[in-house]
């Protein structure tokens, strides 16, 4: 009696899930297109980075145009990450707490960025303020220098980062809803009160999770960044561009040493993402 | 604090929540508005806390007008059907709230704001709780932290929208006699929204009955329950049969058949008939006014409910009674109906 329940729970187990055969085959073709695509590269980059030695490695990351590069995507990233935050809460307070027309259509216009190719992003502030573009005559004759200096690659990248902190706080702001801030409205604190005490603390791990997305992306952009630059040496280069610019002259080590620099960051975005989803999920 | 409102309306786009309301509300009374939802007695109670604000009409607490004042300066307790805890806040900190964001000239220092909370968790007798979050106390804990922090701000009224909805039944009931009690202990101005008809009759010291964002009825439990101003009250408070009938000459007709019923004096034409389902008298076949088959017999408790088909001339409709237990009914039994108290409004529609 107690065999023939037991083969019976047995055979149950072999219908509910796949064949073993099965099973072995889908995980092996996940791990190897996981290798192929993803570990295989990150090896390649490490390894052509210190094939010269450790020594190499350094003296690459400390040429005074890799230092350039790196303080450059620094302060990139620092403004754009620093305004599109500020943006972010602004679009999705208004998208979540208030009802107004053309609310779909704003939510639409935030995902643009998405949509739009980096490239033609690059363009758009080219046409605009370039010499022969919209402000660029206006902006030449006042001696303000946007186009292939700081201004232009830092509006070139809020333009394709502006989605990220926005999108991460819409849903959750939605779903949390205004009772909480009513309830603090009503306990007598003020706008700012409310915001700081109530608003911010229940979306902070949305906000930084925003941030860090953001941010990844504001130090890894190329195509929008490569049209505005126009590749100074020393000056105008963020990392990427520097990373293709030396590549081309066939500086193999110093341009894996930079490349490097930004897979470190991807792995640790990777990291931090992991620990506030955590956080987000348990609210 | 005397609560007076005057004519107020409002709309959302073409629908009217509110059309045209008036209320007073006595000084430590405490009342309940009772509706379906769409009724307009949140929207109500939002605009008298300042959440929502009126196209038109006044509010004014003890004479003065309400609606010269954002909802933090009218120092009104607010608690929320789904409670709307601070999630990052403990228990302790929840309360303390409105007494921590107080301008600095009037804020009270730190041990007082401490004793001001912790007497506050004793009087919700959940002092215990005050460092953990809201997210691991139960329903009605919430319920009751969220009824300590709207007092924290000595509140000069205390409005609960839906204060016991979201909790099962149970609980539902302890938490209502609770609220009597605390009312009658702090003697605070309060107005609590509910549908429940059971709440409203046994919490209220008055029952507003709204619907289609109009005021009803305004009375006590018992006038509300006993006289129903309208149709609509009759129905939605307490159980009624109501039967289509036709008034001419002073005279009820159902279904052509004249009843043995005085009209009242109500206007003749097209009317309802309302009797509550323990008001219909049973006796032996012939002997009411109405006579009918009975179809289906439940018996719990002291009563027996009963499926009637009236055997009214063309009229067939089968109603649902409630008899005392002393006069066991049987199913295809023929018996007599004779309303003991009725009402007939004239039909609306």
């Amino acid at each position: 009696m107690n065999a023939a329940q037991f083969s019976s729970s047995s055979a149950r187990d072999d219908l509910r899930t796949e064949p073993r055969l099965i099973r072995f085959l889908i995980i092996a073709i996940a791990v190897i297109f996981l290798t192929v695509f993803v570990v295989l590269p990150l090896v390649v980059v490490f390894a052509q980075a210190f094939s010269k030695g450790v020594g190499a490695y350094f003296t690459a990351l400390s040429d005074p145009e890799a230092l350039s590069a790196i303080r450059l995507t620094l302060m990139v990233a620092a403004i754009s990450v620093g305004l599109n935050l500020v943006f972010g809460l602004v679009a999705a307070w208004a998208i979540a707490k208030f009802d107004f027309r053309g609310k779909t259509f704003l939510i639409s216009l935030i995902d643009l960025p998405f949509s739009v190719s980096p490239v033609i992003s690059g363009l758009v502030f080219v046409l605009l303020f370039g010499a022969q573009g919209f402000w660029g005559p206006w902006l030449q004759s006042h001696n303000v220098h946007v186009l292939f200096a700081v201004p232009g690659i830092a509006l070139a990248t809020i333009f394709v980062t502006f989605p990220f902190v926005a999108r991460a706080l819409i849903p959750l702001m939605q779903e949390q809803g205004t009772q909480e801030e009513e309830a603090a409205i009503s306990l007598g604190a003020s706008g700012l009160q409310t915001f700081f005490r109530v608003t911010l603390p229940n979306i902070k791990w949305g906000v930084l999770y925003g941030v860090l997305l953001c941010n990844a992306r504001a130090m890894g952009e190329f195509g929008a960044v490569s049209v505005v630059s126009g590749h100074i040496r020393g000056e105008t280069n963020t990392m990427p561009l520097l990373v293709e610019i030396l590549y081309n002259e066939y500086q193999f080590v110093s341009s894996f040493a930079i490349a490097s620099l930004l897979a470190m960051l991807a792995l640790i975005t990777l990291v931090v993402k992991t620990i506030l989803e955590r956080h987000l999920d348990e609210g | 604090m005397a609560i007076e409102v005057k004519n107020i309306v409002k709309k959302f786009g073409a629908f009217a929540a509110l059309d045209g309301v008036d209320l007073k509300v006595a000084n430590g009374e405490l009342l309940a508005l009772l509706g379906p939802s769409g009724s307009g007695k949140t929207t109500l109670l939002r605009i008298i806390a300042g959440l929502d604000w009126p196209d038109a009409g006044e509010v004014s607490f003890d004479g003065e007008n309400a609606l010269a004042r954002g909802a933090g300066e009218r120092q009104v307790g607010f608690v929320f059907q789904h409670y709307a805890l601070f999630r990052h806040m403990t228990v302790f900190e929840n309360v303390a709230f409105g007494l921590r964001v107080q301008p600095r000239a009037v804020r009270k220092n730190e041990a007082s704001i401490r004793a001001r909370v912790k007497e506050l968790l004793d009087l919700v007798q959940l002092d215990w709780l005050s460092n953990r979050y809201p997210s691991q106390l139960s329903g009605g804990q919430r319920q009751r932290i969220a009824l300590a922090r709207a007092l924290a701000i000595e509140p000069r009224i205390l409005l609960l929208d839906e204060p016991f909805g979201a909790l099962d039944a149970k609980v539902r009931k302890e938490l209502r006699q609770w609220l009597r009690s605390l009312h009658s202990e702090i003697h605070v101005t309060s107005i609590f929204v509910t549908h429940d008809q059971e709440e409203a009759l046994e919490v209220a010291n008055r029952v507003v009955v709204m619907d289609k964002g109009r005021i009803e009825q305004i009375g006590t439990p018992g006038e509300v329950y006993d006289h129903p101003a309208t149709a609509f009250v009759h129905g939605f408070i307490g159980e009624s049969i109501v039967l289509a009938v036709d008034i001419s000459d002073g005279r009820v007709r159902l279904g052509g058949k004249t009843l043995d019923i005085a009209a009242d004096g109500a206007p003749p034409g097209a009317s309802k008939l309302f009797v509550r389902r323990h008001d219909m008298q049973i006796g032996p076949a012939g002997s009411g006014a109405l006579e009918g088959e009975v179809r289906r017999v439940r018996s719990f408790g002291p009563i027996q409910r009963a499926e009637i088909a009236l055997a009214a001339g063309e009229c067939a409709t089968v109603i649902e009674i409630d008899a005392p237990r002393d006069r066991e009914l049987q199913t295809g039994d023929i018996i007599g109906l004779q309303p003991r108290r009725y009402r007939i409004f004239a039909a609306q529609d």
